[in-house]
């Protein structure tokens, strides 16, 4: 089997906007509420049709996120829309106590994550929110990688009876093939079976992962691609199947190398005594290269080459 | 809900303060000035003005009560006990290992909406609900109790700001405004006054009460929106540590326990309000 090459769909965020719309005209207790984030949350053709289900609360994201808890608190199904620099920043101690604490289910949604906004500097990015957000008891988190998985994640918010974050970037996105096509929260999505090396990835480096893996498909090597969409529960026997199934792991995210995606899987794998060539590739712990997103995951090796490399490395 | 008379609430304010000094001895932890001091507001709130009681709780047109100032839950946890969500022998548990009733408000103990405890938290949160009655056209009314020095946080005001611009007149605010706050006078660690003004800037209708007088807390609680089409802020003018002489206006006392014999003159002391209220009580009655 060869690797085809993808083609690309839109942002998960004009998917996000897409999905919203047609949930939220078929239930009126939808509600977004942004924080003076409805242009960057593609969310002004919503606020135009469904004018009622939409709450403004301007530049106040502690207020943002004790509203929308208050709001889910009387039965609403709320998403709290916010440039996830913000919202997992600003607004945590909101997020701990009146939403995950208080176990309402709002939906938080983090537009323009990670290194979105790269060339606006550190202020802008959100490296930190798996790490924040990981160690608080009933949130859910996902990332998803494409726009199959933002309308998954999205139609499952809607209803869920959980916290849940949700963050994601505001690129064209690849579509990306799935072994399985059924999305479930929880649960890797095989992207590409293979049994040399596995990248484990989430969100937006799901694609430079799959890059990766056609590339060393051309050297010989048998690359498998998850998308580990889900971070919070997390799907540990998938992690296990890969550590016996294949000869090193590889995770990928764009989130700070500490507390992430990364660190996730590696105590899965040291507490199960699973023991395998292991390497974290995402954010080092340095002053962020400033750029476009495209030019930061490059620097950083989050690409097709640069992963490549890694592999060989890790498979010497 | 029963219609109790002005001294029948006072002696009920006598019990809560008796109880909760009580289970604060016990567990030897609590905020026991700032329940004090809030005291005959949840009072009146849960026997005169909020259509709340462990019938209706599950009820979405209920009136719901969020305590922004989670640390007084003393005086929460004894009213809600007299209010029948739990016998009130539950709050021996107060503070232990493995007790639902833990040192801030959670939603396990029945009668509670919202954890809170971290401060600046109960305005926005109830700004939310309010907003939610309004869309809903729902009759219900959202009270929230907001301690001097919690005004401090900024929240408070982002929160404040929001409300008068979705005109939430379905949303009352009440300050318990002990003026003392862990560290001294609220003027003097970071001053928030002017108060009212401040609010009224906001967009908000303010209404100054004793908050330690029953009748007029009745008559102000019972009157709200102050004004149509805005948020109502009760500052509600109270003493921190309000019916023990030792204890009023005395900072120390905001999470002090009493020693075994600072607590057998304050129950002397409660016991003694309650025999003169008794008193009246008769009076009025013969």
């Amino acid at each position: 089997m060869s690797l085809k090459a993808l083609e690309l769909g839109k942002a998960n965020l004009e998917e996000f906007s897409a999905t919203m719309i047609e949930l939220a005209e078929k239930d009126s207790k939808i509600l977004a509420v942004t924080s003076d984030s409805r242009g960057s949350g593609k969310l002004v053709s919503y606020a135009e049709k469904l004018p009622e289900q939409i709450v403004e609360v301007g530049i106040a994201e502690q207020n943002l996120v004790g509203v929308a808890a208050g709001l889910a608190s009387t039965g609403k199904s709320v998403f709290a829309v916010s440039p996830a620099c913000f919202l997992a920043t600003r607004s945590l101690e909101q997020i701990k106590n009146d939403v995950a604490y208080s176990n309402y289910p709002v939906s938080l949604i983090g537009i323009s994550a990670g290194v979105s906004y790269g060339a606006l500097g550190t202020t802008h990015h959100s490296l930190h929110d798996i790490a924040a957000l990981r160690a608080m008891h009933n949130m859910q988190i996902v990332i998803p990688a494409d726009n199959f998985e933002t309308r998954e994640v999205i139609t499952y918010a809607a209803q869920s009876e959980k916290p849940i974050f949700i963050k994601f970037g505001k690129k064209n996105m690849p579509h990306l093939p799935r072994v399985n096509k059924k999305f479930e929260i929880g649960k890797a999505s095989v992207i590409c079976e293979g049994s040399d090396v596995a990248f484990i990835a989430c969100g937006e480096t799901v694609a430079p992962a799959y890059e990766a893996a056609r590339l060393l498909e051309e050297k010989g090597i048998s690359a498998e691609v998850v998308s580990m969409h889900t971070i919070s529960p997390l799907d540990e026997a998938a992690i296990l199947k890969l550590a016996s199934k294949c000869k090193a792991i590889i995770t990928v995210e764009e989130h700070s190398v500490h507390g992430g995606l990364g660190e996730a899987c590696a105590a899965v794998l040291l507490q199960n005594q699973a023991i395998v060539p292991f390497k974290i590739v995402g954010i080092p712990d340095e002053d962020t290269v400033p750029g476009s997103q495209g030019e930061i995951f490059d620097y950083y090796g989050i690409s097709g080459e640069g992963l490549t490399k890694t592999a060989l490395n890790l498979l010497k | 809900m029963k219609r109790f008379s002005d001294i029948e609430l006072m002696l009920k304010s006598v019990h809560y303060r008796k109880a909760l000094l009580k289970y604060i001895k016990i567990a030897k932890a609590g905020h026991t000035g700032g329940s004090l001091s809030s005291t005959d507001i949840l009072n009146v709130l849960y026997n005169d003005v909020l259509n709340v009681s462990p019938e209706n709780f599950g009820d979405p047109n209920r009136d719901r009560y969020v305590q922004s100032k989670g640390h007084s839950v003393e005086s929460l946890y004894v009213v809600l006990a007299d209010k029948g969500f739990y016998p009130e022998s539950d709050l021996e548990t107060l503070c232990r290992f493995k007790s639902k009733y833990v040192g801030h408000p959670t939603r396990k103990v029945n009668g509670i909406e919202f954890n809170t405890g971290g401060l600046g938290h109960g305005l926005p949160i109830s700004a939310g609900i309010a907003l939610a009655g309004k869309k809903d056209k729902a009759p219900y009314k959202v009270f929230t109790l907001l301690g001097d020095g919690e005004l401090a946080e900024g929240s408070n005001w982002e929160g404040a700001m929001m409300a008068a611009h979705y005109k939430l007149d379905n949303l009352t605010a009440i300050l318990d405004h002990n003026s003392l706050q862990i560290t001294g006078r609220n003027r003097d660690v970071c001053s928030p006054y002017p108060i009212d003004k401040k609010f009224e800037a906001f967009g908000w209708k303010v209404v100054i009460v004793d908050g330690n007088n029953i009748p007029e807390l009745r008559k102000v609680l019972n009157a709200t929106p102050a004004e149509e089409g805005k948020p109502t802020l009760v500052i509600a003018n109270t003493v921190k540590g309000k019916g023990v002489s030792y204890m009023e206006d005395v900072k120390k006392w905001h999470h002090g326990v009493p020693s075994d014999e600072e607590y057998k003159q304050a129950i002397a002391e409660l016991d003694s309000q309650e025999a003169e209220l008794k008193k009246q009580l008769e009076t009025v009655n013969s």
